[in-house]
């Protein structure tokens, strides 16, 4: 996982040319100590620049909220920063129906208006309901939609490691 | 929805919100938490987010109020839901026609949640148990008023960093107050501790099984409490004879910068609206450094678009 975050900070700062300009915001769970994980490599990659990083919770944006059996706890978004005219990464674990990341882009642009827009994430495992792509994508997965990609993170959980679990074994 | 959005579902909080009587503090607590996220929403350049997109909500006031009504409509157009309001003034009601037929009538053009303000104690319960509609209580008679409860709860935990073990000491007329009901309910359920202060008149009978204690002096209490929230006098209780007169009420109860600065310490000063300036409250209080009166207003959005965030959450009839 540590190469393939190396790889992707790298990538951002080719397509931005250099960090100037990039603001990381990670989406609530994993997506956030990845965006922090992020940052210190591209900073290291940008002799120490120092890269504004925000958190956002989707929840109020999401689409199934009325038809949703449960209720999602809101979580606070936090960005500390002045989104106008940045380079926005938003930063997730895994990209799947591309839902997330509508909602994602519907609330930052509640901030303001970012110069662009990019998306990074660490798994891609296809069967998008959205017209979504990653910009930077640490690993293309193929699965269907019995199972489950999950992503495991030292900060959350005591490990990295991403897993593909069969959903049928479990009660889902 | 997608198996990767799983994460972070908890049950529903909320069905209803009809008083704070019995709302454990988890519920609160949620509440709460949630409105705090709404207090950042409306700090934004864009203070506005779609969560209730396509839900309908009846204002239904069939008592005025200016400002509990603005309040519910703003937190209601920050969620983007639709509104309708309806007054009783000029409408069937002064026709005859009876709450549950004029509200059955307003719920049949496909209304999802009720905000109702009304002067009977126990409407809002009685229309919850008999439409489909959710229902928000903005205040029922002399009952409860739980949204004011919450924000007032909000304001002091903001102020104060927890609810838990402070002293909270309820001024005025405590027995036509709804305030006071909801204050006293959602307080202890949290933890902190309640006490009332005002003429004999104007303490409830039941004071001691609500489970507060009657301070009959005003310094005594105000040495005792960390916040004092200061109901307005309705003027009519002097009519009624409950007080002597607004100048004997004002020199007993009435909040002045003297007694504050008597009691020697901190005192966060509270005030639910409109404000008898010089009657229960001085404007050198008001307007003074003890008070987050404006706070309340600001918090009282962000609380009931917490409560009607977490009602609209889900089906009435699931789990």
């Amino acid at each position: 996982m540590e190469r393939t975050l190396a790889r992707l900070a790298a990538e951002i700062v080719e397509r931005n040319r250099g960090a100037g300009n990039i603001a990381l915001i990670g989406i609530r769970t994993r997506g956030a100590p990845l965006a922090h994980r992020l940052a210190k490599l591209i900073s290291s990659l940008e002799g120490g620049k120092n890269i504004p990083v925000g958190i956002l919770d989707i929840t109020l944006y999401r689409d199934d909220y009325l038809i949703s059996r449960k209720t999602p706890k809101v979580r606070a978004t936090e960005i500390p920063f002045d989104i106008q005219d940045r380079a926005v990464v938003l930063v997730d674990d895994v990209l799947y129906t591309g839902r997330t990341v509508r909602a994602a882009i519907d609330a930052v642009l509640d901030y303001g208006r970012p110069d662009r827009i990019q998306l990074a994430v660490l798994v891609d495992r296809g069967g998008r309901e959205m017209p979504v792509a990653g910009d930077f994508v640490g690993k293309k997965l193929v699965t269907s939609p019995g199972e489950e990609v999950r992503v495991h993170l030292e900060e959350v959980d005591g490990r990295d490691e991403v897993i593909i679990v069969e959903l049928s074994s479990e009660s889902a | 929805m997608s198996p990767h959005n799983k994460i972070d579902l908890e049950p529903p909080v909320l069905t209803h919100l009809l008083g704070l009587d019995g709302v454990p503090e988890p519920v609160i607590t949620e509440i709460l938490d949630t409105a705090e996220n709404f207090l950042a929403v409306l700090e934004r350049p864009i203070p506005k987010v779609p969560s209730l997109r396509g839900v309908t909500v009846a204002n239904l006031f069939f008592e005025n109020s200016t400002r509990t009504r603005i309040s519910f409509e703003l937190a209601e157009k920050r969620l983007s839901a639709d509104t309708i309001n309806f007054s009783t003034s000029g409408s069937s009601v002064a026709k005859g026609e009876t709450l549950l037929d004029t509200v059955k009538n307003i719920e049949a053009m496909k209304v999802d949640v009720v905000v109702m303000r009304h002067w009977a104690a126990g409407s809002s319960k009685f229309l919850a148990d008999r439409i489909d509609a959710k229902v928000v209580n903005a205040g029922d008679g002399t009952h409860e008023h739980p949204t004011q409860g919450l924000l007032d709860m909000l304001t002091i935990r903001r102020k104060l960093g927890a609810l838990k073990g402070l002293k909270v000491l309820i001024l005025g007329d405590i027995a036509h107050s709804r305030v006071a009901r909801s204050n006293i309910f959602g307080l202890l359920n949290c933890g902190a501790e309640v006490k009332v202060c005002g003429p004999a008149t104007l303490i409830p009978r039941e004071a001691e099984s609500l489970g507060v204690e009657v301070i009959p002096d005003l310094d005594e209490g105000l040495k005792w409490c960390n916040v004092v929230n200061v109901l307005r006098l309705q003027l009519e209780r002097m009519s009624q004879g409950l007080i002597p007169s607004l100048r004997d009420y004002q020199r007993r109860y009435g909040l002045t910068r003297l007694r504050l600065e008597k009691a020697a310490k901190d005192i966060v000063v509270m005030h639910p609206g409109p404000m008898n300036r010089g009657v229960e409250i001085d404007s050198n209080v008001a307007d003074g450094p003890w008070s987050v009166i404006l706070s309340q207003v600001k918090h009282g959005v962000a609380v009931r678009m917490a409560a009607l965030f977490l009602i609209s959450g889900r089906e009435k009839d699931e789990g």
